[in-house]
């Protein structure tokens, strides 16, 4: 069992002509491998620079990022090793995919980067993780991402998060920019894969709803703080710190939508 | 010249570096945008030196000699007045590269441009200094009015989209892909040799000397009209496919449906909301493109016989004067300068955004 | 040159159809099994920009003049510099279609030699700026910090310094500059104004999902920029380097009429230069002046022409917006009155939900 320590992170951006933005204030949280975290706030919250610095893309100004109890180093094999283990779906999957390149060629550049499979065996492979996201690889490898649904498009994100056999995946908002009645089906993907490849997952919302069914443990971001953490059903369902009081009376009540499978997803914003 | 010029793009995305939503953001700006005004004060000291030291070294790159093409049309010029005349100019090369930058730097501070070959050694910022009121006045005028006219216009265009105007646009496209001279040219042949509407040439008539009377203000109007015409009408093209392609992009914007929603006359909508608001990329390729705009209509000086820079560039270009070759050169690039310097301010005038974000 | 783009069907590949998933998008064949990318339809797509009227119509002009400048030994009638004292000034007629030049050279042959210089210099200038115009442009487009402000600072100055006195005054240090010359220094003062568009545009992409997402895979700097990066901005490209060409013919033509560059070789405004010192433009003699004019005129036609469709291609409102209101119009609507001729219909309707989910 494998665990991603993001330890003490603070972040600070400056801005020309704004001064100095704290996106994230010394905020600490594991992730286990075959666990699912969420991660709750609004827009602005913090949560992207979470999965920025997660994917390396940004470095925290202090505090730093340990896979299994080593620090990640800041280039080189090392580097690209620790993005092997952990991959990201964005989330927006019409933005996430380049309009130039074939579907074929999003899913096989990770398999050739990280050298997960022999040569021969790339096309067999980019199918295999096609089928498995349930798109059927004849019709879509060849295809340009503008010619997929939204959905599919999301799917094939997933495919090529999963390519180079990640222990960890970040899922930012990755039904939001989806169609309602397509969402419930993404995240049962996602779901289902995490349970089959043990996956650790970082879920990213700002639907309490899908984080307390999707998620093992909830951690509640507020202006780049950590409010609240706990148990997915405590901190829904007995929320101690009044920000979180306050989203959940502003979500639709998530009882009350349990019931039926399109209602979970209607979020607010 | 005026080339297709792409037309530009909004390009503020650098402004805010990460693109996370402020939250805990100092929102801390001063009323007066002095990182604004340092940054382009900056720029334009930047490009003086540039324009500067470029100055500096062409004469250097240069084969030939002035001082011996000099001396090939005088031939009555001792050796020991062509020694002077080298080291008046600056030629003497017993002094480092260096030492000559610095003087020639120094020389600059004090306004001394050298002296004139061409024009009997007269000091070029006096030979300038006639010849650039006729410039200005001409290229100048002429650049304002297209600009206003291109870009009214193109607002307009814009607005009737759909209409019997968008034939205005391939129209004085057309325009803008000829040549100047040529166009210049064909004025000439036109209204001046077959109808005779207009003097061919020269800023004011024969027999004249300048001096404020209704006479000679006349003549200078009367010589005038041809040249800046053409220049209006080569120039159009750009500004109003720029304006009309802008206001097509803000048309679009929510705001001027809001607007249009809250009952404001068509007029208002047109001038105080979308034109408001297309003429800003606008200004700012006008400011961009007058280096190359004057650069292209100093060649209809040569076509009108117009006594301004460009007429006085190219006289030097062909006798080798490199002393006013450099003069003229550093005098155009500080009018582009100034020019751009006027556009900024009127940019930061009708944009309060500038003073968050720059360029 | 652009006639394979859509010649897809030796390349159809022959599995059967799979539509059970996919609501088919595919508009050529519909029902078929999608095409496998080949050479021929990746050429398509990057030249996807030049497909439409105004840009096809641009090229086949272009196109035009670059074969009488390939084959102009072959076309020309006479030589252009052969002198018949027994012809001179004359006007068009059969043997002299284009007419003849103070000392009897044939205009037409002039001009259709004329043409070599204009396109040489004209691509060689425009793929020197473009070349410039992209490392440049992109580099500082996608560094941070003082390296990509000093590289905008250099472009800026570049834009501002006036180019073409520049140009007059370099041309004047050299005798008999050769063609490659003049193309490099009009293209070293032209790729200012590429290089700023470029830069905007990286700018933007740099912070695209799918530039991050490569980064994030670990895809090496090189391949981002040119794998990543550069297809998409390709029509951006294409209408820089399309300026240039018409920039760098209108330098050469007005540096060769003011006579700053007396070129051996024969190009539009020589022709010119010698008309107006011959003094053609004062004796009505328009079969020698007009003919180079309305060359580079055409030429520019062309070249904006392409760069309309460009346009049009990148920004989809400059086209749709004209349609859009001549639809209207049909209509009996107008445009700019959208919201009051639809007034009646909403007071109508009072109890209309309103949308603002």
């Amino acid at each position: 069992m494998s665990l991603l320590e993001f330890d003490a992170v603070t972040k600070i951006y400056s801005v020309r002509g704004a001064g100095q933005i704290r996106a994230l204030d010394d905020v600490s949280f594991t992730l286990q491998s075959g666990h699912t975290t969420g991660l709750v706030g609004q827009s602005g919250s913090g949560k992207s620079t979470i999965a920025k610095i997660l994917t390396q893309l940004e470095t925290p100004t202090t505090g730093e990022v340990r896979l299994g109890g080593k620090p990640i180093p800041r280039r080189g094999k090392g580097l690209r090793s620790y993005r092997q283990q952990l991959r990201m779906v964005f989330q927006d999957p019409f933005a996430s995919l380049n309009p130039y390149h074939s579907i074929g060629y999003h899913i096989q550049r990770p398999l050739q980067l990280d050298n997960v499979v022999p040569k021969e065996q790339l096309d067999d492979e980019v199918r295999r993780l096609l089928g498995r996201v349930h798109l059927e690889p004849n019709t879509v490898i060849d295809r340009r991402p503008h010619e997929l649904s939204g959905g599919q498009r999301q799917r094939v994100a997933i495919a090529r998060a999963l390519a180079s056999r990640p222990q960890f995946l970040v899922a930012d908002e990755p039904v939001s920019m989806l169609d309602v009645s397509i969402r419930l089906g993404v995240l049962n993907l996602l779901a289902d894969l995490q349970r089959e490849e043990g996956l650790g997952v970082l879920y990213i919302t700002h639907d309490l709803a899908t984080a307390r069914h999707f998620s093992d443990e909830i951690i509640v971001l507020n202006q780049g703080r950590v409010v609240e953490r706990g148990a997915a059903d405590d901190v829904i369902l007995r929320p101690q710190d009044p920000y979180t009081q306050r989203l959940r009376t502003a979500s639709p009540d998530p009882d009350r939508h349990f019931g039926s499978a399109t209602g979970i997803i209607g979020g607010t914003q | 010249m005026t080339a297709i010029q792409p037309q530009p793009f909004t390009d503020d995305s650098d402004s805010v570096e990460a693109d996370t939503t402020p939250t805990n953001a100092v929102k801390g700006h001063s009323r007066i945008p002095w990182r604004f005004l340092g940054g382009r004060a900056l720029f334009y000291l930047f490009t003086l030196w540039a324009a500067i030291t470029i100055n500096f070294f062409l004469p250097r790159m240069m084969k030939g000699d002035a001082v011996t093409q000099y001396l090939a049309r005088n031939r009555n010029v001792t050796p020991e007045a062509a020694e002077a005349l080298r080291s008046l100019l600056g030629l003497d090369t017993d002094k480092s590269l260096l030492q000559q930058y610095v003087e020639y730097l120094g020389l600059l501070l004090r306004g001394d441009l050298g002296v004139s070959l061409l024009h009997g050694l007269r000091p070029v910022t006096e030979v300038i200094s006639q010849s650039l009121p006729w410039t200005l006045g001409l290229v100048g005028f002429a650049t304002l009015i297209s600009f206003a006219i291109g870009t009214i216009g193109g607002a307009i265009v814009g607005w009737r989209r759909g209409s019997k105007l968008d034939a205005l646009i391939p129209i004085t496209t057309f325009l803008s892909t000829i040549p100047y001279f040529w166009l210049g040219l064909l004025a000439i042949a036109l209204f001046s040799v077959n109808l005779g509407w207009f003097p061919i040439g020269k800023a004011y008539g024969v027999g004249i000397s300048p001096e404020f009377s209704f006479e000679f203000i006349g003549q200078v109007i009367h010589h005038g009209t041809l040249p800046a015409l053409t220049i209006v009408i080569a120039s159009l093209g750009g500004w109003m496919l720029g304006m009309r392609n802008m206001m097509l992009t803000v048309l679009d914007e929510d705001y001027v449906m809001v607007a249009q929603a809250k009952g404001m006359p068509n007029s208002r909508v047109l001038w105080g909301y979308a034109a408001r608001n297309a003429v800003l990329p606008q200004i700012q390729s006008f400011a961009l493109s007058i280096g190359f705009i004057v650069g292209g209509t100093i060649v209809m000086e040569v076509v009108f016989s117009y006594p301004g820079l460009g007429k006085l560039l190219l006289d030097a270009t062909n006798a080798k004067d490199y002393a006013l070759m450099q003069g003229v050169f550093l005098v155009i690039t500080l009018s582009v300068l100034l020019a751009n310097v006027l556009a900024d301010i009127a940019y930061a005038f009708l944009d309060p955004r500038t003073r968050q974000t720059e360029d | 040159m652009k006639t394979s783009v859509n010649d897809t069907s030796t390349s159809r590949p022959a599995w059967t159809p799979e539509t059970a998933l996919i609501n088919t998008l595919h508009k050529r064949r519909g029902g078929y099994g999608p095409d496998k990318p080949t050479f021929w339809t990746k050429l398509g797509s990057a030249f996807a920009m030049f497909r439409n009227g105004k840009s096809i119509a641009g090229l086949s002009i272009l196109g035009f003049f670059v074969l009488v400048a390939i084959f102009a030994d072959v076309l020309a009638p006479y030589s252009p510099t052969a002198i018949d004292n027994t012809a001179r000034f004359q006007p068009p007629s059969a043997a002299h279609w284009l007419g003849t030049t103070h000392i009897g050279e044939d205009v037409l042959s002039q001009v259709i030699h004329g043409t070599r210089g204009v396109i040489v210099v004209g691509f060689l200038a425009a793929i020197i700026a473009t070349t410039i115009a992209i490392i440049v442009g992109v580099i500082s487009g996608y560094v941070r910090g003082w390296r990509s402000e000093g590289l905008s600072a250099l472009t800026n100055v570049f834009l501002v310094i006036p180019g073409l006195p520049l140009i007059i005054i370099v041309a004047s240090m050299f005798d008999e500059p050769p063609l490659i010359l003049i193309a490099a220094v009009l293209g070293v003062i032209g790729w200012a104004w590429g290089a700023r568009v470029l830069r905007a545009q990286t700018m933007s992409l740099r912070n695209r999902d799918f530039i991050q997402a490569a980064r994030a895979n670990g895809e090496p700097l090189h391949r981002i920029i040119l794998v990543e990066m550069l297809p998409n901005l390709m029509a951006l490209i294409a209408a820089s380097f399309v300026g240039t060409v018409t920039a760098a013919i209108l330098g050469l033509t007005t540096l060769s009429y003011i006579g700053v560059i007396p070129v051996t070789t024969y190009n539009w405004g020589t022709i010119l230069n010698w008309a107006g010192a011959q003094g053609a433009f004062r004796q009505d003699q328009w079969w020698w002046y007009m003919p180079p004019g309305l060359c580079i005129a055409a030429i520019g036609v062309a070249l904006s022409l392409i760069n309309f469709g460009i346009d049009e291609y990148v920004n989809p409102r400059l086209r749709s917006a004209g349609e859009r209101a001549r639809a209207m119009k049909k209509k009996g609507l107008n445009v700019n009155d959208t919201v009051t001729a639809v007034r009646p219909a909403t007071t109508a309707s009072p109890s209309l939900p309103t949308e603002n989910s």
